[in-house]
């Protein structure tokens, strides 16, 4: 199962090359890497998902990660339930005598046609990974010319995880989101 | 405070004395005119080390931190002077050194179009600092300059660097300095032992019949050295340290083994490899301490208290990980701490040091003059009691096994990047916080040929400092393992040095060259008596080896001991090259 860590970050230039430098460095695989603005101004929340297995590999960057300054909180969540999706775009290039059969897959995969043009489609599906795949597999026929998926955002069931504005600045005991203990990543 | 309508330059100098910094080390340039000029303002405060090499600069902060757990700073312009200190961050980096380096950069509005002596040094010192700033707005800059020193120093401490445009320099604004504490969410709390860890902690040290102390450089800057002194004392648990742990812990306390590793005593290696329970302490399992991981002390279990919790369980896989400041972990667990025996195992420990101590060459009588002899015997000559810098290589590894330091903060040295040219300007930065205890910097021939430039720096500021170089005419380390391991083929490792005594003549230098052991301390004694820098060359024995030796990857157990009548080996060696 993969790493899903779920991240506050500062909302400042460079944070998004930090994070990556730290993984490049470190030789750290992200499977996938999602950020955008938060329900809070001045954070901005990502969703990083990595291909590792091993427990105290995964506590490597966890912490790793909390080590970075720009970095204000992360909740790993590989273990929790959660929410997550993945949003795609994909176009196909058919003549109008496969357009039913478009149609009958995109229904069939819970997608919608988004644009319909002379003599190409644009399909969209909000889903998680193993359908967005599906859905991927049954267009394939119809000569896909373009695919731009986002990458897993992730959301976890119940609890809330947030931080409000005002404490951004607080001391990091005020903060209601304690980082990991150590020995969570001891197997 | 009332208000004060203060340039960004003036704002710099007036942040860097509020830290109760008075010295800083720098060099000027066109992006960082600005902050110079208003240096002038802030003479009586803040004293400047004009260096010779952003380099320099660096190491001098450096060494002016490690010697004295103050924030070091230093200062360059944009371009190459950033580009300069990013060795010198590296060095910061690896060892957990405070120091602040602020750059100057172009303009805001040029920022981008490669303008001349632009570099993006924000992107380019990321993964050699512990984070850095690039200042957009005036507004900004004395919270900045605060906050970069908040982060130098705390939690496991290390390199930050401000990036601060010449056009930020140059406005002003009506000024108040921030006196409300910084507090930053993003910088990970210590948490401490919980009371099932300290339980844990207790029943390990109580099951365990060959328990050991790893003492890394945490000791030294969490303060810890009495914490571990009481641990072992009560519990008769031996300690062997790294090298940047010499020092943490008296080398003469009966319970002290020495430096473990690749270099380390064969004793200490040994002992861990044996060992039941590892307690380490502010360390981080460098491969250079461990050898081969796969069989390193396969039957221990392991503590580590570490203040860095992205360090447990990277290298070696422990048992009980504590994430935590290492004093207030050990005062949480010593007053549940038992008095405890362990004698069989220390009188084993004692067994294989009375082995290697008949080997060793310092009890070897030799003619010749030997680095190791010559470590020796500054050792004595200073009373054990110096303010030791060493540089990189082979002096480094004898100053680790012969020189015996009593007190934290008296060896600097760069382990982790190992960093060739850090002595000279680390010793002249150590040289403005230490002001009784006499300093030596011990140095190679190769070593002090990358930064000898700044004995220009120590002869303009006066430092007392006295400069040993060993010079066996080879890039020393290299050779050796040219010799162990590539069959003594030594490509590009002999080098030519200059006559170091007209050289430190040519800069108004007292100078002194070595090349027997009897005139070493009368020798020294004459240095000793300069006000200023003084340098003394000693000649020595060109082939000698670091001995014991862990090849690197090896078990760490496998240890090459000098191979006895090793010096006649040498002897023979020279005098077959001399008749050919």
């Amino acid at each position: 199962m993969k790493q899903t860590l779920i991240t506050l970050v500062e909302d400042k230039p460079g944070v998004l090359n930090r994070i990556a430098s730290l993984f490049r460095r470190r030789n750290y695989n992200i499977d996938s890497l999602v950020v955008g603005k938060s329900e809070t101004p001045g954070v901005s929340r990502m969703t990083i998902m990595t291909n590792e297995e091993d427990q105290r590999k995964r506590g490597n960057i966890y912490f790793n990660l909390l080590n970075l300054v720009n970095v204000i909180a992360v909740k790993d969540v590989s273990n929790l339930e959660c929410v997550t999706r993945e949003f795609i775009l994909i176009k196909i290039q058919s003549g109008p005598d496969q357009l039913n059969e478009v149609k009958a897959v995109v229904n069939n995969h819970g997608a919608r046609i988004v644009d319909l043009g002379k003599e190409t489609v644009i399909i969209e599906a909000t889903e998680r990974e193993k359908e967005i795949d599906a859905l991927v597999k049954a267009l394939t026929p119809f000569n896909i010319t373009e695919i731009m998926r986002t990458g897993k955002i992730a959301m976890r069931r119940g609890k809330t995880h947030k931080i409000s504005s005002d404490k951004i600045n607080a001391p990091a005991g005020e903060i209601n989101w304690q980082p990991e203990q150590i020995h969570t990543y001891h197997n | 405070m009332s208000k004060r309508n203060l340039t960004g330059a003036e704002i710099i100098w007036e942040c860097i004395a509020k830290e109760g910094i008075d010295v800083v080390f720098g060099y000027p340039g066109g992006t960082i005119l600005p902050a110079y000029d208003a240096l002038d303002k802030y003479r009586d405060k803040i004293h400047h080390v004009l260096v010779r090499h952003e380099q320099g600069a660096t190491h001098m902060a450096d060494g002016y931190a490690r010697a004295s757990g103050k924030v070091g700073v230093a200062i360059a312009t944009s371009g190459p002077g950033a580009t300069n200190m990013i060795t010198g961050m590296g060095t910061a980096m690896m060892d957990s050194v405070p120091i602040v380096c602020i750059t100057g950069q172009v303009s805001s509005a040029v920022i981008g179009s490669d303008a001349f002596q632009e570099i993006d040094i924000t992107g380019a010192a990321i993964p050699v600092t512990k984070h850095n700033y690039l200042v957009l707005d005036i507004k900004d800059l004395a919270e900045t300059i605060k906050e970069a020193f908040h982060v130098a120093r705390s939690g496991r401490p290390g390199p930050v660097l401000v990036d601060i445009p010449k056009d930020i320099q140059n406005q002003s604004l009506d000024f108040i300095y921030p006196e409300r504490e910084i507090t930053l969410p993003g910088l990970v709390k210590p948490q401490g032992a919980d009371e099932l860890q300290v339980k844990r902690f207790i029943d390990l040290i109580g099951a365990a019949e060959r328990p050991i102390i790893l003492a890394g450089h945490g000791i030294i800057l969490s303060g810890a050295t009495q914490a571990v002194l009481d641990l072992a004392n009560l519990a008769h648990i031996p300690i062997g340290t790294t090298l940047l742990g010499i020092g943490g812990v008296p080398a003469s306390h009966p319970l002290v083994l020495g430096m473990m590793g690749m270099h380390g005593e064969t004793w200490v290696n040994q002992a861990i490899q044996e060992s039941d329970l590892l307690i380490a302490c502010g360390m981080r399992f460098d491969d250079r301490v461990t050898g081969k991981l796969q069989t390193y002390s396969p039957n221990s279990k392991k503590i580590h208290i570490e203040i860095d919790p992205s360090e447990i369980n990277k290298n070696i896989h422990v048992d009980l990980p504590i994430h935590g400041d290492l004093k207030t972990v050990l005062n949480q667990i010593l007053p549940l701490v038992s008095k405890k025996g362990n004698k069989s195992w220390l009188s084993k420990i004692e067994t294989w040091r009375k082995d290697s101590h008949e080997k060793d060459i310092i009890n070897q009588e030799t003619d010749m003059l030997m680095g190791a002899h010559v470590v020796r015997k500054i050792w004595e000559g200073t009373d054990g009691n110096a303010l030791v810098v060493t540089d990189v290589g082979q002096h480094q590894m004898l100053e680790a096994q012969y020189y015996e330091h009593e007190e934290p903060r008296t060896l600097l040295t760069s382990g982790g990047l190992g960093t060739m040219g850090f002595s000279l300007p680390a010793g002249i930065g150590a040289s403005f916080h230490e002001k009784d205890r006499e300093i030596w910097v011990i140095v190679g021939d190769g070593s002090f040929q990358m930064t000898m430039t700044e004995l220009g720096t120590a002869v303009q500021e006066n430092r007392n400092i006295n400069i040993a170089i060993i010079n066996n005419g080879y890039l020393g380390m290299v050779r050796q393992w040219q010799e162990m391991f590539y069959e003594a083929r030594y490509v590009e490792t002999p080098i030519l040095s200059p006559d170091y005594v007209k050289l430190a003549a040519a800069y108004g230098i007292e100078a002194f060259r070595v090349e027997s052991l009897g005139e070493v301390i009368p020798t020294m004694r004459k240095a000793q008596q300069q006000s200023g820098p003084s340098l003394i060359e000693f000649v020595v024995e060109q082939h000698d080896m670091v001995y014991p030796m862990v090849p690197a990857g090896a078990d760490l157990h496998e240890m090459i001991e000098r191979p006895p009548n090793k010096i006649n080996d040498t002897v023979d060696m020279l005098n077959k090259e001399s008749n050919k």
